[in-house]
């Protein structure tokens, strides 16, 4: 069984801070981290590994210190790393980015693929079925528990109020959730190895099969017109009381407001 | 580019279990308002299996038309049937734009039918508008948790598609009696390789509100410091009639479950009343609740960015004020009994 | 000369620290309350490999070098005291002995398992009358045809109890002094092998303490560690080696107490200003910065001297006599900083000051130290 799992690098956004005189991102010196959804999917394709004895590729594309992430996966324990990476793929929307990684994934062989549900960075959760779409299989997004049947996946995949256990034939395609399991840490000799025994398989432009009216930013069809730094409203009325007198300020204003 | 062909506004309509989901309506409440900026119609999407019934709701709620295609490939949600049903009805009819719920359901749709269509599509928006001179449709969405919002173009290619975060575009109010002028319309559902089966259909136990539907809602974070201590919370919205929602970190902690999240990566709500107790407001947080009518604050650290926000805030200690709150609240109800 | 880490080093650090931040430091405090031994944590660190850093591939270790194993032990002593050194004794004082002085069936029966994290392991030098004058040794050995018969006690053991595997030094000769000690490994469970009374400490109050019993306990012959006579420079080697892995658990504490100090600086307000806002703080934190980046080069130097030089006696000791002395007194001046609060154990660093303390004491005082570096250049 051959599983590969689309990772992104991302900024850790957790530590990302607002410059407070600008409004814009500090993004100098924010770690850049496995994108939380990707490495669950990661986590599950190692537990079909050791459960199964899959072997797991991830693929990754972004700039050439994307490798970084490569390297950790390698250091949970997987086997192969591709690294799709060229500045003809910049700006790339997710139509553009969905497809050029499809194009890469298409170099290889595979039972399943997983991504990740949505980026930290981007919320979009559009490129996994976007590249199932473009492999033409299925996909099952939102995956809360994967398990293996033969030639099939069935996958508990969430929904606001349920769940659907969906079965699909392979090659398909599943989008994961954090939710998914505890990714696993790496181990140190696992990190050594990562740098010194394996070797990350690096493809650019002319590595995949596509057309340039599909890869970057001429082939994305959404453009951004302007980014701006969130607006915010005026500063309310903030007082410090003793709790009774706090108590009656609230209470008061809910008056005002017609709450009561 | 020339886009004559490309007209109308299309709005997929979710339903599960034959009924639909509110956002679906809160989108032809969009849709009107773009709708008479470009001098088109707003038409409903309906997919499913015998919903022929539920048309007139959605004429009710302003659609113009509704092109109903109904099939038993698509009783139960799938996204092969449902991204086949959609990308048909956008081959046959070349609307100009096409909105989603940002749902578990149009998160998956969209960007499958955006692949099959080859054209655009913007994820999550909070708010939509058509451009005076172009009459592009401007897509604005958060990005970095939050930090950012961007404004996005689909200029090239057609239609313009946009998914819309649940909560935050307003629904028209209903007109009762309305009858809805239905299209049918099959493309035909051809089972291939790419249909999946589902096995079973598990519900989640439903909670009791749902935090986006709620008028008042009580919401409490790290700040509360236990799951026992939510108990204040929960007193002060028993008695004002409030619906107990939270920050991440309460979830993250353990104390509530997901379902009752607001913010950036839990739901988007506008309620009448918010109370943000103990709450300091990270930005992914008031990415979810900003837009609220009333937002009142008790945090006890006077720098909380929740007070930035806040339309009254106060610094104090959550332990002390909300059972006093409480008390007097209940107090004021009594003496207007005949409120 | 480069003095930045490597990108596995730094993959390493963040492995490490995530741990710590996810993991043991949620503990922390509880630990040392209750003083009780963090098994759960331990069995965690066995799964990650994080018990056979060092050692090679070949016994089943993680076969990365001295400085990854000094990088992790720093970044859980940044966090807690008592982890750190359950690590170091562990590798330091138990596996390394093994590693570099025993057969390969003592290997594959012993090494084995302690770097896979099957089995926990401690050492035993110290006794009532055997301090910093090791050669004190009073426990003895005696052969008796495949057996050696041990009595005597250890005190003061770090990971006693709850160890399955014990470096235990006793006389085989007492005529011949310091000549006449020898180097034995010891299972626990093995008959005549008790433990007497756990110590009730002043800092890394989760580490078991405790002291050794031997009463006509009979080991076998081949358990015999190296050579006959030859355990006192074993246990000397040995402690080079462990008191890189004790100074940097002390860099680790004093970094700990760092990160913590200027959190709290710039958080905590008084005259209507943050505390980092004063030019006492900042020249405070500058100085303790200066210092905790001064031990770590020290520490680093020599971890990486261990793996490429044939004897790092002064190295060793130049790091733990700077480091442990720096983190009493930046853990000190943390809680100085803390004010009030920092004496209560509401906040973190009142622990870090009482953990500090024993790393200018054990595997060799602040005094031996001075003695060891200044013997090499006098």
């Amino acid at each position: 069984m051959k599983i590969i799992v689309c990772i992104k690098q991302v900024p850790d956004t957790n530590e990302v801070k607002l410059d407070p005189v600008t409004g814009t991102l500090i993004r100098d010196g924010v770690p850049s981290i496995i994108n939380p959804d990707d490495k669950a999917g990661l986590e599950a394709a190692l537990r079909l590994k050791d459960e199964l004895g899959a072997e797991v590729s991830v693929i990754s594309m972004g700039p050439p210190q994307a490798e970084a992430v490569i390297r950790e996966a390698f250091a949970m324990g997987a086997d192969k790393g591709y690294l799709v990476t060229d500045r003809a793929f910049g700006g790339a929307d997710t139509w553009a980015t969905s497809s050029t990684l499809a194009a890469a994934i298409h170099n290889l062989e595979y039972d399943v693929v997983i991504t990740g549900r949505q980026a930290i960075d981007g919320d979009t959760a559009q490129v996994g079925p976007q590249i199932a779409e473009h492999l033409d299989i299925p996909n099952i997004s939102y995956a809360e528990e994967i398990k293996v049947d033969g030639d099939y996946i069935i996958v508990k995949r969430q929904y606001e109020d349920r769940y659907h256990i969906v079965k699909a034939k392979m090659p398909c395609l599943i989008t994961a959730l954090a939710e998914l399991n505890e990714p696993r840490y790496m181990t140190p000799g696992g990190i050594f190895d990562a740098y010194r025994e394996k070797k990350i398989t690096v493809w650019d432009r002319n590595d995949i099969t596509i057309d340039d009216s599909n890869i970057g930013l001429k082939g994305s069809p959404t453009k951004v017109a302007q980014s701006f730094p969130k607006s915010v409203k005026a500063r309310g009325q903030v007082v410090t009381l003793d709790p009774e007198e706090s108590a009656d300020f609230i209470l008061e204003k809910l008056k005002e407001k017609f709450i009561f | 580019m020339g886009f004559e062909n490309n007209k109308g506004i299309f709005i997929f309509i979710q339903q599960v279990d034959n009924k639909i989901t509110n956002v679906s309506f809160e989108l032809i409440g969009k849709g009107k308002e773009l709708a008479a900026d470009l001098g088109a119609e707003v038409t409903a999407v309906l997919l499913g299996y015998k919903v022929k019934s539920l048309a007139d709701e959605l004429a009710a709620y302003g659609a113009d038309k509704v092109i109903l295609v109904d099939d038993p490939a698509l009783e139960i949600y799938t996204t092969e049937a449902y991204t086949h049903g959609m990308y048909s009805v956008i081959e046959r009819y070349n609307p100009e734009i096409v909105l989603y719920g940002a749902t578990a359901i149009g998160r998956d749709l969209a960007p499958r039918v955006s692949a099959r269509v080859h054209t655009g599509l913007t994820a999550d928006c909070t708010k939509l508008e058509v451009d005076p001179e172009t009459k592009y449709l401007r897509m604005t969405r958060p990005a970095f948790g939050g930090n950012i919002m961007a404004t996005i173009l689909c200029p090239n290619f057609r239609p313009q598609m946009a998914t819309v975060r649940p909560g935050v575009m307003q629904k028209l109010k209903k007109i009762e009696g309305a009858k809805a002028n239905i299209k049918e319309f099959n493309p035909g559902f051809e089972k291939n390789h790419k249909y999946v089966e589902v096995l079973d259909v598990i519900k989640k136990p439903s909670s009791k509100i749902d935090i986006q539907e709620a008028n008042i809602l009580v919401s409490g974070g790290r700040g509360v410091g236990s799951k026992e201590n939510f108990k204040l919370l929960e007193e002060l919205a028993d008695t004002i009639g409030g619906t107990i929602s939270s920050s991440r970190a309460s979830v993250d902690a353990g104390w509530q479950d997901k379902e009752v999240q607001v913010g950036q990566t839990g739901k988007t709500v506008r309620p009448h009343v918010y109370f943000a107790i103990g709450i300091s407001g990270a930005i992914q947080h008031l990415a979810g609740m900003e837009e609220s009518d009333v937002i009142i604050a008790i945090n006890k650290d006077p720098y909380a960015p929740i007070f930035d926000v806040a339309d009254y805030g106060v610094v104090g200690d959550l332990n002390q004020i909300v059972p006093i709150l409480t008390e007097k609240i209940k107090a004021e109800m009594i003496s207007k009994d005949n409120w | 000369m480069d003095l930045t880490l490597s990108k596995e080093h730094e993959m390493a650090r963040t492995l490490f620290r995530d741990f710590a931040l996810q993991q043991v430091k949620p503990l922390a405090r509880e630990v040392d309350e209750t003083e009780v031994f963090p098994k759960g944590t331990v069995e965690k660190m066995q799964k990650l490999g994080f018990l056979g850093i060092p050692i090679s591939k070949e016994y089943g270790g993680q076969g990365c070098d001295t400085l990854t194993y000094i990088l992790c032990i720093e970044e859980l002593s940044k966090v807690c005291g008592t982890t750190g050194v359950i690590v170091s004794a562990h590798t330091s004082l138990c596996c390394d002995p093994i590693k570099n002085l025993g057969t390969p069936e003592q290997k594959e029966k012993y090494l084995r398992p302690l770097v896979t994290g099957k089995k926990l392991g401690a050492f035993g030098l110290t006794e009532p009358n055997a301090g910093t004058d090791a050669s004190g040794q009073q426990t003895k050995a005696v052969l008796d045809g495949d057996e050696y018969i041990l009595n005597g006690s250890k005190i003061f053991i770090t990971n006693g109890k709850e160890a399955d595997i014990y470096i235990i030094f006793a006389m085989t000769d007492k005529s011949k002094g310091t000549k006449g000690i020898s180097a034995f490994i010891v299972e626990k469970g093995t008959p005549g092998f008790t433990f007497g009374t756990k110590e009730k400490k002043m800092g890394i109050r989760g580490s078991a303490t405790y002291e050794l019993i031997f009463t006509d306990c009979r080991i076998p012959k081949e358990n015999l560690l190296g050579q006959e006579g030859k355990g006192f420079s074993y246990a000397m080697q040995t402690l080079d080696g462990g008191r890189i892995g004790i100074a940097a658990q002390a860099l680790g504490l004093a970094a700990g107490a760092l990160e913590t100090t200027i959190a709290y600086v710039k958080e905590r307000k008084q005259f209507g200003k943050p505390l980092s806002k004063f030019q006492n703080t900042q020249f405070q934190i500058a100085s303790m910065a200066t210092k905790v980046e001064a031990a770590r080069l020290l520490v680093y130097k020599a971890a990486i001297a261990k793996d490429t030089q044939k004897k790092y006696s002064t190295e060793a000791a130049m790091a733990k006599l700077y480091a442990s002395e720096t983190a009493s007194e930046v853990t000190s001046m943390a809680v100085q900083l803390h004010g009030g609060y920092g004496y209560t154990r509401e906040y973190d660093v009142e622990r870090m000051m009482r953990d500090a303390k024993i790393t200018e004491i054990y595997e060799g005082t602040s005094e031996v130290q001075r003695m060891v570096i200044s013997g090499s250049l006098l």
